[in-house]
């Protein structure tokens, strides 16, 4: 997670009054000023979204809908920008997929939703990264045929409860979630507000990801933090819970160099566009599914207690630099450091003995299985 | 015993050619829960301003520096299991390192504790 270092003017979310009362340790993100963490601390923040609910305010993200005649048509348009399953996406359902480049390279990652309503016939909910939001537009209006629009979302926060007690929460404020399955969404009135909600997150816990009228996004927000078992949480814990999960963070350990599949995420592309292509770099992707990726990304653990940061050189048995960490830090659930990074093929399978270089001293190291902690969606 | 404050946010606690040193309880606010410090070795020289040991959050790994130049002569080792010391009792428990002062003036340019509390108010 890196932070702005830049002069420029931060942009706020609506939830930042709120953000600056609960004390919230504000810090420029992606061009916003984003809370990092809240007095109690990312450790306590952390572990109270694995035991109970973390609220954390995403309305950084960049939210836009596709409009389109029909979903063939919006589908078709969007998959000739990557490599995911567009056109078999059901009414109410999420997918996660990446825009890639010509060289098969990742220009971000985001999740796309086909809303249930039949009156919505024809778009696309999609949720982007912040630091990618400007390069994704341009993307999407230069990409996308004439007949297909892209309309930026400014006037909606994004509200993400993660946590087991989520789905209790959510229930104590509207008609109930207990039926929604993981990456389903659809529209719901909570605590009166009428809001777009999936079963989704970035903590590899059952959550929800909640898309609100901006002007309603503190109230909702408060009703949601008055539930006793909700607290609010900032970047720091939601870097480290979802690199305890396993999941990938833009910028560091996906971006235009890497490819899903050198990524992991072989698993987002279905079989009908693996065989049938159509999509920025296939060339690379589909060679890379044939013969395999010359690297991947992999789970590390250091075996002391020294963290590992990004940047982190990693060598192997005869001390040459043979990749290095993407993510790295301190796992609060694991109790020791936890780090993600990329390495040769040959040096990925679970186990291998890898060292690293952590200021100036080797640190020994191995791969592990990712995610570190297992998840606990809701199936 | 004198007690004395850095601009860098650690406080040096002398007695006769000793120096305790540690970081402030500012400082231990401003970095969060501390999960890793490492410390110098035993004998090590550091020169004032350069690096002494490492303090790391969740999130950042953040340098500190050495108060005062000199021999490191003791360290806190109780630190490696419980770095948290650090955050609970940062001016006492949770101190870092012992140096064997090389030249006392260094200390004339430190602050004491009334300037520092102005210093980070």
């Amino acid at each position: 997670m890196s932070e702005d270092t830049t002069d420029t003017p931060l942009l706020t979310t609506p939830l930042d009054k709120l953000h600056v009362s609960l004390g919230g340790r504000m810090v420029g993100f992606a061009g916003y000023s984003m809370p990092v963490q809240y007095p109690a601390g990312i450790v306590t923040e952390h572990n109270h979204t694995r035991s109970k609910a973390g609220l954390f305010d995403v309305s950084h993200m960049g939210q836009c809908w596709l409009k389109g005649d029909s979903h063939e048509a919006v589908a078709s348009a969007l998959e000739k920008l990557l490599p995911g399953e567009v056109q078999a996406l059901e009414p109410g359902r999420t997918r996660y997929t990446q825009f890639t480049n010509q060289d098969g390279g990742i220009i971000d990652d985001l999740m796309v939703t086909r809303p249930i309503d039949p009156a919505d016939a024809g778009k696309l909910y999609l949720v982007v990264n912040a630091s990618r939001k400007d390069v994704d537009y341009q993307l999407l209006k230069e990409g996308l045929d004439p007949s297909v629009t892209l309309e930026p979302i400014e006037d909606r926060a994004l509200i993400a409860l993660q946590g087991p007690s989520s789905e209790t929460v959510i229930n104590s404020l509207s008609d109930g979630v207990e039926d929604m399955a993981f990456m389903s969404s659809h529209s719901l009135k909570i605590a009166g507000i009428d809001c777009w909600i999936s079963r989704s997150g970035y903590s590899g816990e059952d959550g929800f990801e909640i898309s609100v009228p901006s002007e309603s996004a503190s109230s909702l927000a408060e009703q949601l933090l008055s539930h006793p078992d909700v607290i609010a949480c900032g970047l720091g814990a939601r870097d480290s819970l979802r690199l305890e999960a396993g999941l990938c963070l833009y910028g560091n350990d996906i971006d235009e160099t890497t490819s899903p599949i050198e990524a992991g995420l072989i698993w987002s592309i279905s079989k009908r566009r693996r065989e049938a292509g159509g999509f920025p770099g296939e060339d690379r992707i589909k060679r890379e599914i044939a013969d395999g990726a010359k690297r991947k990304r992999v789970g590390i653990l250091p075996g002391g207690r020294a963290p590992a940061r990004d940047g982190t050189e990693i060598t192997n048995e005869p001390g040459n630099v043979v990749g290095k960490i993407t993510s790295g830090g301190f796992g609060p659930t694991l109790g020791g450091p936890v780090a993600m990074g990329y390495v040769p093929t040959e040096l990925a399978a679970v186990g291998t003995s890898l060292n690293l270089m952590v200021r100036g001293k080797t640190l020994p190291a191995s791969v592990a299985k990712l995610p570190f902690v297992p998840p606990n969606f809701k199936r | 015993m004198t007690l004395k404050y850095t601009d860098d946010h650690e406080w040096v606690s002398v007695e006769g050619d000793t120096a305790t040193f540690g970081i402030t309880n500012h400082a231990q606010e401003q970095l969060g829960e501390l999960v890793y410090v490492e410390l110098p070795a035993v004998g090590a020289q550091v020169t004032k301003g350069g690096d002494a040991a490492v303090v790391e959050s969740v999130k950042a790994a953040s340098d500190v520096f050495a108060p005062i130049s000199g021999e490191v002569v003791a360290i806190n080792d109780t630190l490696e299991a419980e770095p948290t010391k650090v955050n609970e009792d940062p001016e006492g428990s949770g101190w870092l390192a012992k140096i064997k002062i090389s030249d006392a003036s260094e200390m004339d340019s430190m602050m004491d504790a009334d300037a520092y509390a102005k210093h980070t108010g």
